[in-house]
């Protein structure tokens, strides 16, 4: 539709000058690209709010020193020092706590009515979760590095070498990612951060903390101890274990690697249909 | 460049229901709004206006019932109905932590423009909403207005043949508002369609066309806003004076100017305003001829509040 008769100058600001044709494309190409441009969306913010970044360092380090002065003397782990045996369990817990923002973040969207306007653009439907599981995993990918040296610096080593290690942070990645398939589904299920972190966290707590990522679970009681031999935290950190201490890895990594994959491939299409009908 | 379907009413709405569970916000809801013409849709909160508007942005599915923009099924076609429609809701839905200029590329680039188009379509629209000065300060650092505005910019970045506008001024200070009604004049000068939710008669006066007053999911009456007001009451002039006696006077002395003298009280009277201004100046003259003087003078304007429980009876 071309404007008619413009009669006054007011109008004539309105009218449009610059053509903003949209470009042609191909259905995935744009899914790829609105996802990027959603992702880049996201970083921004996680930059603007530097403070954000600052408290995801401040909780996992007192953990650490926490585990690792307060408790770490009286736990006791045949064949590592404990040290040793908590920071991958520390990593694991990290990203866990840090796939909880994809859930405050899409919540927070949906409660300032963000959503709505998103949904109304001719945008690929998957990009909004896809920017936001991506951002997140970005996010993640830091924050674990920042962890790494505070590993360090009390005390615990790698005992492998720097392929292993960053094998893995890559199973620590690919666990933050799968794990913000499953918050993105609680994000849009509630209207607002602090309800998404109140929903967040019973979903949290006994996945990381009934598992092997802080003690060794052949001291829990036997019916705890199937579940947190099995559950996906435990497997992340086995594998993380294995990478960065030695031992048999393959097998570990397998695990991880099914179960992350596992969750990403089964949920990220749900959350996606509840995107959609929202 | 504008998708445009065919030459049929920029929006059309048949039979629209919608069910929330055993909630009805729409009972069937029908109209059309011809091309380059304003809508507003009227009514209290939960009267069905926001979910009418959803269901026209593609955002929820109706319960049955159809509805075409610029051609194009909200069902079947939701995408084209997305490339044809801009949507500027009561949340001024930007992105707090982005500048005004990040918010708009943002919107462009979701909108499939190219980098160089979605910067300069950024530009131009800052520049068009007086915001070139604020374009790179954070969104969450802007007044209410502003974030408005931003947020009426966003919808416009691709020129959409439909704006769908759902209580726009809705909180906004008086200035804010009157500056937001100048931009939607302009833009309905230059043939945009736009369909507005209020709550505000006055707002609803000044943008539309025609009006649709919805009420419960239902449509309760629908004209031009001269028609509507002659149907919900008209404007009228109310009289004090410094005692009973002189009211009585008066009442006396203007029955000969209009039929529908009221006495309001007993030290006043209510006078319709049919004949406009020069009403006002032939009674307060005939009032001057009688040694009468009025201590107060008032307009009562028919409030929402009297369209409701004409229209409806129900409690507004």
């Amino acid at each position: 539709m071309t404007s008619t008769t413009v009669t006054d100058s007011r109008a004539a600001a309105f009218r449009p000058t610059n053509p903003a044709v949209p470009m042609p494309g191909d259905g995935a190409l744009w899914a790829v690209r609105d996802t990027l441009a959603m992702t880049w969306r996201n970083l921004t913010t996680i930059r603007r709010v530097p403070q954000l970044l600052v408290f995801a360092i401040v909780q996992p380090t007192i953990f650490v020193l926490m585990f690792r002065y307060v408790f770490g003397g009286s736990i006791s782990i045949p064949g590592h020092s404990y040290v040793d045996y908590l920071m991958p369990g520390i990593f694991v817990q990290t990203c866990a706590f840090g796939a909880l923002n994809t859930a405050i973040g899409l919540a927070e969207d949906k409660g300032k009515g963000l959503l709505e306007r998103l949904r109304s653009l001719p945008m690929s439907r998957s990009a909004v979760l896809g920017g936001r599981v991506l951002a997140d995993t970005t996010r993640n990918v830091f924050v674990v590095v920042l962890m790494l040296a505070i590993g360090y610096a009390v005390g615990f080593r790698a005992h492998t070498n720097v392929v292993m290690v960053a094998l893995g942070v890559l199973m620590l990645v690919l666990f933050g990612f799968a794990l913000s398939w499953i918050f993105a589904l609680i994000g849009l299920s509630v209207s607002n951060g602090e309800a998404a972190q109140a929903a967040a966290f019973p979903m949290l707590a006994p996945l990381v903390f009934a598992s092997n990522a802080f003690v060794d679970p052949a001291k829990m009681p036997g019916w705890l101890q199937a579940w947190a031999r099995h559950q996906p935290v435990s497997a992340a950190a086995d594998a993380v274990r294995a990478c960065m201490l030695g031992g048999p890895t393959a097998h570990k990594v397998l695990i991880s690697v099914a179960w992350s994959l596992g969750i990403a491939i089964v949920l990220s299409p749900v959350a996606v249909r509840r995107y959609r009908r929202l | 460049m504008r998708v445009t379907g065919t030459g049929k009413p920029a929006i059309v709405v048949d039979g629209l229901v919608k069910h929330f569970g055993d909630v009805q916000a729409l009972k069937g809801v029908s109209f059309e709004v011809p091309r380059g013409t304003v809508l507003g849709l009227l009514g209290p909160n939960g009267a069905g206006k926001t979910t009418a508007v959803r269901i026209l942005t593609t955002i929820l599915q109706p319960t049955a019932g159809r509805a075409q923009i610029n051609g194009f099924d909200v069902v079947a076609s939701p995408r084209d109905v997305r490339r044809s429609i801009g949507l500027a809701g009561q949340y001024a839905a930007v992105d707090e932590n982005l500048t005004g200029r990040e918010n708009l590329v943002l919107v462009g680039r979701l909108n499939h423009l190219s980098k160089a188009a979605a910067g300069a379509r950024a530009i131009e629209l800052l520049d068009q909403f007086h915001l070139s000065d604020a374009a790179n300060r954070p969104a969450r650092t802007y007044s209410g207005g502003m974030r408005r505005r931003l947020d009426l910019g966003a919808a416009l970045v691709t020129h959409p043949p439909v704006l769908l506008l759902d209580e726009p001024t809705t909180g906004l200070d008086p200035a804010s508002r009157q500056d937001l009604w100048e931009v939607i004049g302009g833009l309905v000068a230059d043939g945009t369609t736009v369909l507005l939710t209020t709550q505000y008669l006055e707002e609803a006066d000044r943008l539309a066309d025609r009006i649709i007053v919805i009420d419960q999911g239902v449509i309760a009456a629908e004209g031009t806003a001269a028609e509507l007001k002659a149907r919900l009451g008209e404007t009228t002039v109310v009289l004090g004076f410094a005692d009973a006696a002189s009211a009585a006077s008066a009442v006396a002395v203007l029955a000969k100017h209009a039929a529908t003298i009221l006495p309001a009280d007993d030290k006043g009277l209510t006078m319709p305003l049919r004949g406009g201004p020069t009403t006002v100046r032939d009674a307060l003259n005939a009032l001057d001829h009688a040694g009468l003087s009025p201590t107060r003078i008032d307009l009562h304007e028919p409030t929402l509040d009297d369209v409701f429980l004409s229209l409806t009876g129900a409690t507004a």
